[in-house]
């Protein structure tokens, strides 16, 4: 049977590619079958690949989570830096300069404080549960910011994979929070509007847990949410490995 | 052609990564400094460039698109390749820094709303 291992390994990305598929469409149906859409399929999909990779670490005792079972090593090239980059920037294509004039003032003022004000509180948790080095605070700032942010930020400044790990969790947890919490505070701050819509985008900024938050609130205010947390990666992967490092690395020195 | 606009979006991620690097070395700091966000600058800004001169076609857009849309597939991928069992004592910290932020943001909203006098009655279509 090795022969069909050999396969498999020489063939790693295309296995990857069909796994992750596979994964995706068994995620999506169980956030369809139980949650009734309420949380999105992606983030059950990135819950489900963590568990993955502890199952790998387990196995193997190795590092690299799934990657390390020989079979399912394509995982590292699929998963790894340069993919994650070039899809991340990939996704600015949908962002327009005639779209970024219509969120206007409010939005950028949002958006700005949204990455503010989470990576501050990310960081001073960071803190307050003992970190001391300036790269893991800030790839934790980042991952309170949106799951994205924080292995962007971490990779950038070389962080360890357990902290990149801590971070994507902390992002899973703002994006599946914002996902339940949206329709139920959604009267008590007044989201019943294009223009607080659009701040509150910015403000919250994890793209899917904000158009599925809007969605069970009210549909028509999606577009104007997205329209600003579209932005926010973007902008927080800007901001995160640089001014906020240099900030979190002057305050630590 | 689809591989062109595959070639700008390269392009613009080379680009933005050297950027990166290059204020990395200038502020001595052994990291790549915000390179993922001048990608995605560099890319807005000469997508646009291109449109408006009606150089970027559907078909470049399509190249481009493709790989906007395997972003949350190779997230899923990246989370699989992950130390997790040793994160997990750090489990807690994790919970925490999604929880809090959050919260906070949350409290956020009413308060900038009320600054940008958003009422309901001034919902467009």
């Amino acid at each position: 049977m090795s022969w069909i291992q050999d396969l498999l390994v020489k063939n790693g990305l295309v296995v990857a590619f069909l796994a992750t598929g596979v994964l995706m469409l068994l995620t999506h149906w169980l956030g369809k079958r139980f949650t009734g859409g309420r949380i999105p399929g992606s983030a059950i999909a990135i819950f489900f690949g963590l568990v993955l990779a502890y199952l790998g670490g387990r196995i193997t005792g190795g590092k690299k989570g799934i990657a390390d079972i020989p079979e399912l090593s394509g995982f590292s090239l699929m998963g790894g830096a340069m993919f994650r980059d070039f899809t991340i920037v990939a996704t600015a294509m949908g962002a327009s300069l005639v779209k970024i004039r219509q969120a206007g003032l409010a939005g950028a003022i949002a958006l700005l404080l949204g990455i503010l004000v989470a990576f501050i509180f990310g960081a001073g948790v960071a803190i307050a549960m003992g970190y001391r080095d300036a790269v893991s605070i800030t790839t934790i700032g980042g991952g309170a910011c949106t799951f994205i942010i924080g292995p962007v930020t971490g990779g950038a400044l070389g962080a360890s994979s357990e902290v990149i790990t801590i971070s994507i969790a902390a992002g899973l947890v703002k994006s599946i929070l914002v996902t339940i919490a949206t329709p139920m505070v959604a009267q008590y701050i007044g989201l019943n509007n294009s223009k607080t819509a659009m701040i509150y985008g910015g403000l919250i900024g994890t793209t899917s847990g904000v158009a599925a938050g809007l969605a069970a609130t009210d549909p028509k205010l999606v577009p104007y949410g997205a329209l600003t947390a579209t932005f926010y990666t973007g902008l927080g992967c800007l901001l995160c490995p640089s001014i906020l490092y240099l900030l979190v690395g002057w305050i630590y020195s | 052609m689809l591989i062109y606009g595959v070639a700008v979006l390269a392009g613009c991620y080379i680009l933005g990564q050297l950027t990166g690097e290059i204020l990395g070395r200038v502020l001595h700091i052994d990291a790549n400094v915000g390179g993922v966000g001048f990608a995605m600058l560099f890319l807005i800004l000469i997508s646009h460039w291109m449109q408006e001169r009606k150089l970027f076609t559907t078909d470049m857009e399509q190249g481009a698109l493709f790989w906007s849309k395997m972003y949350i597939p190779v997230i899923v991928a990246m989370s699989a390749i992950q130390n997790v069992k040793g994160a997990l004592s750090g489990g807690l910290v994790a919970i925490l820094a999604g929880v809090i932020p959050t919260a906070a943001a949350f409290l956020m909203i009413p308060l900038l709303a009320k600054l940008f006098h958003a009422h309901p009655e001034t919902t467009t279509p």
